[in-house]
């Protein structure tokens, strides 16, 4: 045995390294495409025995790749060069509440919606909500710095985070940030590891802000016939003093799709439906519905539905949620993007969608969170048709630089992993990029740690096929 | 064919790119919570289908993660793509079984146990009788008793304590194959009576029956049925299962009927899925559906014909543990709910997680004993953090394992379990 695997077994129980050849290929993918199989998995229940793990990487020079519950968009948690999957989603639950603080100090395994759920038994929220929280850790959500329809209201992971333990690439456990919601001291290492993918070090434990449950929340969901108008209505609204706590789009083929998985009743010859959620006190919800409903009105919305009840908001907000698994029937590999542009280019960036879709003759639909900019284009294709993947790929790559000429951003919540390391300079520009390098090789100089994510590898490309 | 393109036809895997890896499905399963590896999860195991048949896995490496799911289809319910895991889990079981390379002894016992035993009338009759003798006895061990327990490693001794008293073998003799009503029938319904089910549990079904005459249904009891092959597909036996599928369809053409009525979660599941054995267009295929459009759950009827209402109070606090396929595969999940609702003095106490698994399915936990009384301590210790004076069931698995839950918990002076249909026939049932 490779004497790196036996020093494995120094620091962690034996039934918590997995070898067997099922187990790693249990371990090698994400809910993103590629397929690499790890020499071993580990499974750490605590910080020592990371502490353990890392020291060997480090010692031996073996990549290790964090991994949550592998629901990564963008091959985060993919082991490229082989090696190690830590595999943190087995690390006991804690979830530790300080209600008169606003606070709570979680264990890296904690699904997402859990906190949450603990935090509303206290009359308090936990506001990022990714559409994944009920499956994924919020270790991966801090390194994903992932995001979610609340967004547009109460921000996303970052700007909940106040602290963090985390082990470092050299096997060394550092605390970031503290327990206080105002905190100035030295830089900003919290923020620098958050969204940091798992390249700067494995974070064992997180302290994070709650804020008070809101009280009501009112949805509206808004007719348009033509996308155009539907970003003008965005972008009054969200300047009329009013802030919506969720402001999500769905274009026409969506709204079919939707409709042909499970009727509701959408209207399926609208171009655009945009779908508002106001949140607050009772009294004040009930002015800001006038104010939205007029708004959407002298914009030119075809119709504005105002749901009666309860039961009548969740079907709409179903119907919201049903978008990912409707378009899936379309054609069975869906290529999920979060390209992101500024608000107002909404419509430029639906235009240059569908130009992209008549060039490369794939299937492109949109829906998103048009709150804030944050669009999710899907192409939807099929993993066994190889020329249809090169196609796919070269529709992305166009996509990406759509969203970048527009003044967007490749990522919006996804993150960069594997997928759109190859697009980086386009964005950041090759000094951009050098610096965040630097940066790495500060704190990793042997570079164990998730290699192969954000940076590009000289001349890697974005591959959605299988070579 | 070459040898990889059959085994991608037999295995599935065309079905498997149905799957997203969303991993939507992880936080249903069970196995996944209680094995602690994605190996155990359904996006694993649908990964490793994916990896034998694209050659890049072998078989034997994908055994133990298939022989350790436990078919209850919780990570169905949840799919947003609607993957077809119980096909790919079929599959899977069939490969695995061709590739077996078995001893002499353990073929003959499986062939006993598979073509003999379990199909046979006769052979249920003297599993019950030979249950009752030693009963009656007090033999040393039921676990001597029968050929079923020399497949070692088994733990039978632990379910021994936990079988129902049985009818003597007179009584059983006396069922006859028509009952019918006191007044005009409402409909005719033809019992499926199970193999086990008819042996072990002979006075729950019993207690069916009356309570469907009782509703004013006519009853008839086709001679010719046998056992739904559940185990049998479980098993990875597919020809086999088909075979007694045919034999069922037949048997309940003989003559007119409105519903084809079962009391077990598990046959059920299995009986409405009879057409997928079967290639469209075919006869077989035609004979299926029409046989599946019949099956109904007894708790189905039992609402449907709202005949019963119930007289006896039954003072007890009460939980209900769904048979996970009943719910998940049969989506039959409010009519228990709404009998229960009816029965006077009941206190209906829900579980915390009433969908996840009590680790019985079919005979997992005679095969996989160790997992499957993990699963069944999580399910445990919900049922006693509500602390029920009766758990209900609707399957003859789930109600034998929650006896044993409740055994292994030293519960059994403040809680026991009883099929749904015992207690609604306690209750006084009338028209
Ligand atoms: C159906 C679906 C819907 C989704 N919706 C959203 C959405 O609305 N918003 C959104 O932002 N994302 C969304 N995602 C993407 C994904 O759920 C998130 O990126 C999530 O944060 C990943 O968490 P995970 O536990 O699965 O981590 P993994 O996928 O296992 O890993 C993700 C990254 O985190 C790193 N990592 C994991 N744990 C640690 C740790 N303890 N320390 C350091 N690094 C770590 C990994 O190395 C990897 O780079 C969705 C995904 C799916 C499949
Ligand atoms: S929920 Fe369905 S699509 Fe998602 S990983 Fe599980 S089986 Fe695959
Ligand atoms: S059938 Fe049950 S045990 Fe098997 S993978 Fe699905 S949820 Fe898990």
């Amino acid at each position: 045995m490779e004497q790196w695997k036996e020093a494995l077994q120094k620091h962690i129980q034996e039934e918590r390294i997995l070898t067997s050849l099922a187990d790693r290929y249990s371990y090698s993918f994400d809910a993103s495409f590629g397929e690499h199989l790890p020499e071993v998995v580990v499974q750490p229940s605590n910080r020592d025995e990371v502490v353990g793990v890392l020291k060997v990487s480090n010692e031996y020079k073996v990549p290790v790749y964090p991994r949550g519950q592998g629901t990564c968009l963008s091959g985060g948690p993919l082991p490229v060069h082989g090696g190690i999957v830590l595999d943190m989603s087995q690390w006991p639950e804690s979830i530790d509440l300080r209600v008169d603080d606003l606070t709570v100090t979680v264990s890296p395994s904690v699904l997402t919606a859990r906190i949450n759920e603990e935090a509303m038994k206290h009359g308090l929220m936990y506001a990022p909500d990714p559409s994944s929280a009920h499956v994924a850790t919020i270790g991966g959500n801090l390194a994903e710095n992932s995001g979610g329809p609340r967004g547009l209201k109460y921000g996303v992971t970052k700007d909940f985070v106040l602290g963090l333990e985390v082990v470092t690439p050299e096997g060394e456990v550092i605390r970031t940030g503290g327990q206080t919601i105002k905190n100035v001291t030295g830089f900003d290492l919290t923020k620098l590891l958050v969204g940091s993918e798992g390249t700067l070090g494995v974070i064992t434990e997180a302290t994070l802000k709650l804020v008070p449950k809101p009280p009501a929340v009112q949805t509206l969901m808004v007719t348009f016939d033509d996308v155009h108008t539907a970003g003008k209505a965005i972008s009054k609204t969200l300047t009329s003093g009013i802030l919506p706590s969720k402001l999500e789009f769905m274009d026409q083929a969506c709204i079919q799709a939707v409709e042909n998985f499970n009727p509701i009743g959408l209207p399926t010859h609208a171009a655009a439906i945009v779908i508002v959620e106001l949140d607050g006190h009772p009294e004040a919800l009930k002015v800001e519905k006038e104010i939205v409903q007029e708004i959407m009105q002298s914009i030119g919305a075809t119709d504005v539905v105002v749901p009666g009840n309860q039961e009548e908001a969740d079907q709409i907000w179903h119907a919201r949620k049903q978008v990912s698994p409707a378009i899936a029937k379309i054609k069975p590999t869906k290529v999920s993007e979060d390209a992101t542009v500024p608000r107002s280019k909404i419509p430029d960036m639906m235009a240059r969608l569908e130009d992209i879709k008549q060039k490369y003759n794939v299937e492109v639909v949109c829906f998103g969170h048009a709150g804030d900019g944050n669009l999710h284009p899907n192409i939807l294709c099929d993993k066994r048709d190889q020329e249809e993947m090169k196609r796919a790929e070269q529709a992305v790559e166009e996509l990406f630089q759509a969203a970048i000429d527009l003044g967007g951003t490749l990522s919006g919540e996804h993150g960069i992993g594997t997928m759109k390391a190859p697009f980086m300079e386009n964005e950041l520009g090759a000094t951009g990029v050098n610096m965040m390098r630097r940066i790495k090789d500060a704190w990793d100089p042997n570079g164990i740690m998730n290699p192969g994510k954000i940076f590009a590898e000289k001349g890697q490309k974005l591959v959605l096929r299988d070579e | 064919m070459s040898n990889l393109q059959e085994l991608q036809k037999t295995i599935n895997y065309d079905k498997t790119f149905d799957c997203v890896q969303c991993g939507y499905c992880l936080p249903a399963c069970p196995t996944y919570e209680t094995m602690e590896k994605e190996t155990h999860s359904p996006r694993g195991r649908i990964n490793l289908v994916k990896m034998v048949a694209e050659g890049k896995a072998s078989v034997e490496d994908l055994r133990d993660p298939i022989e350790k799911c436990l078919g209850c289809m919780a990570c169905t319910t949840v799919c947003p793509t609607d993957v077809q895991y119980g096909q790919i889990l079929e599959g899977a079981k069939e490969v695995i079984e061709d590739h077996e390379v078995k001893s002499g002894a353990q073929k003959r016992m499986e062939d006993f146990l598979f073509g003999s035993f379990f199909p046979s009338k006769g052979w249920m009759n003297t599993l019950g009788n030979m249950t009752w003798f030693y009963q009656k006895s007090g033999l040393q061990s039921f676990a001597n008793l029968t050929s079923v327990t020399k497949m070692a490693p088994l733990h039978l001794g632990y379910f021994e304590q936990i079988i129902p008293k049985q009818p003597s073998p007179r009584k059983r003799a006396k069922r006859t194959k028509r009952y019918l009503p006191k007044r005009k029938a409402s409909a005719k319904v033809a019992f499926f009576t199970g193999c086990v089910m008819d042996s072990v549990f002979f006075e729950t079904n019993q207690n069916t029956i009356d309570l469907m005459v009782r509703s004013g249904l006519e009853i008839v009891i086709p001679e010719q049925q046998t056992c739904c092959g559940a185990l049998h597909a479980h098993a990875g036996k597919v020809q086999n299962s088909v075979e007694l599928a045919k034999r069922n369809i037949r048997a309940f053409e003989e003559e007119e009927i409105d519903y084809i009525v079962n009391n077990a979660g598990g046959c059920g599941a299995r009986l409405i899925e009879y057409h997928h054995l079967f290639e469209e267009g075919t006869l077989w295929r035609e004979r299926a559906e029409r046989f599946v459009s019949r099956v109904k759950d007894i708790s189905q009827i039992l609402v449907d014909v709202e005949g019963l209402h119930f007289t006896k109070p039954v003072d007890k606090t009460i939980t209900y543990q769904p048979s996970c396929h009943m719910s998940n595969v049969q989506g039959v999940k409010t009519p228990p709910l709404e009998l229960l609702k009816k029965v006077p003095g009941l206190e209906l106490k829900e579980l915390e997680r009433p969908d996840f698994c009590c680790g019985s399915a079919g005979i997992y936990n005679i095969i996989n004993y160790e997992e499957s009384m993990e699963i069944l301590d999580v399910k445990m210790k919900d049922v006693c953090s509500v602390q029920p004076e009766r758990v209900v069931t609707t399957n003859p698995g789930c109600l034998l394992q929650m006896k044993l839950g409740i055994e292994r918990e030293g519960q059994s002076e403040q809680m026991d379990a009883v099929h749904l249909v015992d207690l609604l026939l306690e209750a006084g049932p009338q028209v």
